[in-house]
């Protein structure tokens, strides 16, 4: 069990797709290639979430934990094509009031 | 070190000339007076070549090269040794730590159920390892209001025990069971926010119970919804509210919402460590835990729980991957 990142950058919005599941184990390797994510004021990061099949709590701090840091340097997060399992989770926490969760994201509108 | 080389060079060659079980013997005990002289196992082995040498002069230059090879293994082989013997030391010694940790959270955490006349409780806390993530707290003012606190740190082992800790002291400071369960929370949420790092929060359920009105009070910080059986309409109902986990924001708030309870109704409140099935997508875990505590609701509140657990555990195949936590309020 993995995950996997791989970005896109496109002017003021930096596309990151999140492939895995996303636990104790492999949550450091997220917060790792978020960490790397030079922010700036207006960036956008969109964060697309349709290939992550798994994820516990520790995953959630790692999300929690970049949230916060978007929010430190003026950027904006969106989260984007959550399945219903992690939707629900996201609400359960709270985290979708105040977090900007959609359904579907630009990476499908491109397509 | 020369004495040494020539008495071992006589030893072997005693031994070379009639193989006796005797000089064997006296080689072997010589060994404890290499170790007394702190002779390595690559020594022992140059020596073993000297000696060989001067034994006989006619031994292959590719023989010698063969010991000397092993010279250089052995060196090595004794520097893994020690490394491999110095990790098992401070293993050991991190798992004596470990105990005594699990030790003293036990002995912080310690929940007892209270045992008011009116109401039946019943509450299960099981750790995945050693120390729980979980934790649950009572607090009971003389038959007239009795509360509960359910709660889960992010993460497992032994930062979410530290900071479960953390938790209780904040709830004790609280003292009284009366307080509304969503100022207890907002309390919670400023000492969790202060101190935690940015990745750790905790999910917490807090009820409060009228013994007199058999009102039921509750409030969510990003926890698992409790399950209300309502015995007069033979249903249940998930007690959901969108409270965020608490660590997170300063300024967070929480509503509160009330729950009248009847004869034969209940409450279940649990950490997803009762539903979270990670491999089985097609589980609807909480239809599960319905089904199991109805068809024991005949059964005392505490037994409901170990119920719960146990078929929970059969689904895992006695594999559960989290802190299992379950706590049923029974009128």
């Amino acid at each position: 069990m993995n995950v996997n990142v791989q970005f896109r950058e496109d002017g003021d919005l930096l596309l990151g797709f999140i492939e895995g599941e996303i636990d104790t184990y492999t949550a450091p390797i997220l917060r790792d290639e978020l960490e790397m994510i030079r922010l700036s004021e207006g960036l956008l990061v969109e964060l697309d979430l349709s290939n992550v099949n798994y994820m516990d709590s520790t995953g959630l701090g790692v999300f929690v934990a970049f949230y916060k840091k978007i929010v430190q340097e003026n950027a904006r997060l969106k989260l984007t094509n959550l399945s219903a399992r992690l939707t629900r989770l996201f609400e359960i926490t709270g985290l979708s009031e105040l977090m900007e969760i959609e359904k579907g994201g630009a990476s499908n509108a491109s397509i | 070190m020369e004495q040494i080389r020539k008495q071992y060079k006589k030893i072997l060659s005693d031994y070379i000339g009639n193989q006796s079980e005797s000089d064997l013997y006296i080689g072997q005990n010589f060994i404890k007076r290499m170790i007394q002289k702190n002779v390595t196992p690559e020594e022992v082995i140059s020596i073993h070549k000297h000696a060989l040498e001067e034994i006989y002069d006619d031994i292959p230059e590719s023989v010698l090269h063969g010991y000397d090879f092993l010279i250089e293994v052995m060196v090595h082989f004794g520097l893994k040794v020690q490394e491999h013997q110095s990790l098992l030391a401070k293993q050991e010694e991190l798992r004596i730590e470990m105990d005594i940790a699990a030790k003293i959270q036990n002995l912080l955490l310690e929940t007892e159920i209270p045992k008011p006349r009116s109401i039946d409780i019943g509450m299960l806390s099981i750790p995945l390892r050693k120390m729980n993530g979980d934790y649950v707290h009572f607090m009971h003012d003389d038959e007239r209001y009795l509360s509960v606190a359910v709660t889960d740190v992010v993460g497992k082992g032994v930062p979410a025990a530290l900071c479960m800790s953390m938790v209780k002291y904040g709830l004790d400071t609280l003292e009284y069971a009366n307080s509304n369960p969503s100022y207890v929370l907002e309390v919670l949420n400023k000492i969790i926010e202060k101190s935690i790092d940015d990745s750790m929060f905790v999910s917490l359920c807090y009820g409060r119970y009228n013994l007199k009105t058999n009102v039921f009070t509750w409030s969510s910080a990003g926890h698992e919804p409790s399950l209300y059986y309502k015995a007069s309409d033979q249903a249940f109902y998930d007690l959901e509210a969108k409270g965020l986990l608490l660590g997170i924001m300063p300024e967070a708030k929480y509503t509160q919402q009330d729950i009248e309870l009847e004869d034969n109704d209940f409450v279940i409140l649990m950490t997803d460590g009762v539903t979270d099935f990670r491999n089985r997508e097609e589980f609807d875990s909480r239809e599960i835990i319905k089904g199991i505590a109805l068809e024991n609701r005949h059964l005392s509140a505490q037994e409901m729980c170990e119920a719960i657990y146990e078929e929970m555990k059969k689904l895992h195949d006695f594999k559960l991957e989290d802190d299992f936590t379950a706590v049923i309020i029974k009128k």
